[in-house]
């Protein structure tokens, strides 16, 4: 009885230590082997060209779900092609394209800022679309703030401002929640919300990813924090608040009223060919822009405004 | 048959020999990377471990400052107050199960101690954070539970089991002789646990104090989900603040590699390997001493 228990045990551990190590890995191989001759039968509406060959692609957690979904779209065209996507970091996706372990490297921050010079200029840079920011606020601060200045934003993120009510809002104490200070979601705040202005990491809570921020919002009064708008699809947990009385909003990014944007840029060592070129295309191409917005995230093409 | 015999004694040899070059070279590229702060980046021993002034620069300039001590004081309080807390519990828990009720605790406690530990730490940061932080919350009327107290609750939970398992089998293995002679004596029950058994166990209870310990540094999942991660000393149990394991998991994947930020990282990686080496020679040490007595 005991020896079977512990056997059990044994499994059970196994099992699971070997499915927290693929939690983030989003594996999708071809199961069907690449045809040896032409069959004659491909879709030629879908594919002029038949594409196969594997990609790899890790980086960036705030493009994931973009990636992710465009893998699933560009598979159903060339299911040929057998794709694997990591998240774990701009900084991990930089250095692993940069030594060649993955095709595609996929960061919210330019190469430059993360490698040597060196090899940063190895890079092909690909601006696959534009990220919007939006702080994001506690809905019992909600009712009373709909927009704060750049000037408030800053006071309230560098814990000058340590109450709602200095603001306009309710008599509540502000508890700021920030991400790392590697990330690149923070970065890009810091830039344009915050007139690059240093996060008092001393005063706020740091959250691991901007879903876990979310949360943290949402369940506490006085909280405010930021994400990027793909995470506040179909949320009503929390509240976004306007910079200088501009909505953050996909339009309002567009048109170039809105400043808390940035690209999201996926690299390649040296120009992409195949399989790689084709997804790349694909990510940028028209048909699957309807997506690209959906999901929360701006078109490059469409963009009036640059960085 | 001779020759079989060979054959199979190399492979374990070989697998043996394989775990150890491994262990060494873990040992060594930590070594490799954790130095860089202070070889490639010129910063002193002294500010990593006693500067509360942390903020490293994401690149390979340079000029930030890597004060770890906000982390390393992190570590230490919240794997103290564990202690605290999991301790006088474990050690109870573990008279009960080798004196008060063997029957009892072979087929239940046992068993229950044993599932305690093939938990995943993922899933004790996830209570953690949906339920005690709430709860914290609401009884002591905070503005967030996140704090040491969450932190060092949760490694309590969690370390609970080792030590238990540990001092249980040390409290067993208390010659019968030693009790009988108290008995002998007039002794009550409390008396021949108290005065005899504790004592005689206590290298073993040790030992299994200072794995719970060993534990509670390394953890960073369950830790990271609770503690809230301020990078401030904490003002008292119900501040948050932030430790060295959490730092290095919410840095490690954005931090550009080779750069400040990294290798600062890598530091403080090192500085975990090199306080679990004093921990397993501490084990030793004590476990070395009971060997001489006997």
């Amino acid at each position: 009885m005991k020896k079977f228990l512990s056997l059990l045990l044994a499994a059970a551990t196994i099992l699971v230590s070997a499915s927290a190590c693929s939690n983030t890995t989003a594996t999708s191989s071809a199961a069907a082997p690449a045809p040896a001759g032409e069959t004659g039968s491909s879709e030629a509406s879908a594919a002029p060209e038949k594409v196969t060959g594997s990609i790899t692609a890790s980086g960036s957690s705030a493009l994931y779900p973009l990636v992710k979904d465009a893998i699933s779209k560009f598979k159903k065209i060339n299911p040929d092609v057998s794709i694997t996507l990591n998240a774990g970091g701009s900084g991990t996706g930089l250095k692993q394209v940069s030594d060649g372990s993955v095709d595609i490297g996929n960061s919210d921050v330019e190469a430059a800022s993360k490698l040597a010079a060196d090899k940063a200029k190895e890079l092909v840079d690909h601006k696959i679309c534009v990220i919007t920011m939006a702080p994001i606020v506690n809905k019992d601060v909600a009712e009373k703030v709909k927009s704060l200045t750049t000037e408030q934003l800053v006071s309230i993120f560098t814990a000058k401002t340590k109450n709602w009510k200095e603001v306009g809002g309710p008599d509540e104490p502000i508890v700021l929640v920030t991400r790392p200070a590697t990330s690149g979601t923070r970065a890009l705040f810091k830039q344009y919300a915050l007139n690059n202005q240093e996060e008092a990491s001393n005063a706020s809570l740091e959250t691991d990813d901007s879903g876990a921020l979310l949360q943290s919002v949402s369940t506490h009064k006085g909280a405010i924090g930021y994400v990027a708008l793909s995470y506040l699809i179909n949320n009503t947990s929390v509240s976004t608040v306007a910079i200088d009385n501009v909505e953050p909003s996909l339009e309002n990014t567009y048109n170039g009223t809105y400043k808390v944007w940035g690209y999201e840029h996926m690299y390649t060592k040296g120009e992409p060919e195949g399989a790689v070129k084709a997804f790349l295309d694909y990510m940028q191409s028209e048909e699957y822009g309807n997506s690209v917005e959906t999901l929360g995230y701006n078109v490059t093409s469409k963009m009036k405004a640059t960085k | 048959m001779a020759k079989k015999e060979t054959f199979w004694r190399s492979v374990i040899t070989a697998c043996g020999m394989l775990i150890i070059i491994l262990t060494l070279a873990i040992g060594a590229f930590l070594i490799y990377k954790g130095v860089g702060t202070f070889t490639v980046f010129h910063h002193s021993v002294a500010e990593f471990l006693f500067s509360p002034d942390w903020n490293p620069a994401d690149d390979f300039t340079g000029g930030g400052h890597v004060g770890a001590a906000i982390f390393i004081f992190g570590s230490i309080s919240i794997c103290m107050l564990a202690l605290l807390i999991s301790a006088p519990f474990s050690i109870a828990a573990a008279i009960f199960m080798a004196e008060i009720s063997p029957r009892l605790s072979e087929k239940i406690f046992q068993p229950a101690v044993e599932i305690f530990i093939g938990i995943p730490s993922v899933v004790y940061g996830w209570v953690g954070v949906t339920v005690l932080v709430p709860f914290l919350e609401r009884v002591f009327h905070l503005p967030y539970g996140f704090s040491v107290l969450a932190g060092a609750l949760v490694l309590a939970v969690m370390i609970f089991p080792s030590i238990t398992s540990v001092s249980a089998d040390a409290l067993r293995s208390v010659p019968e002789e030693y009790k009988e002679a108290a008995y002998g004596l007039g002794s009550t029950r409390w008396q021949v646990i108290w005065r005899v058994l504790l004592p005689a166990a206590r290298p073993g209870v040790l030992t299994g104090i200072i794995l719970g310990l060993a534990r509670a540094f390394g953890e960073a999942l369950a830790v990271a989900m609770v503690i809230g991660k301020k990078l401030a000393f904490p003002e008292n149990i119900f501040s948050p603040t932030n430790n060295l394991t959490s730092a290095i998991a919410s840095d490690m994947g954005g931090a550009a590699e080779g750069g400040e930020y990294n290798l600062a990282l890598w530091t403080m990686a090192l500085l975990l390997l090199l306080i679990s080496y004093v921990f397993i020679l501490l084990v030793r040490k004590i476990s070395e001493k009971q060997v001489r007595k006997e």
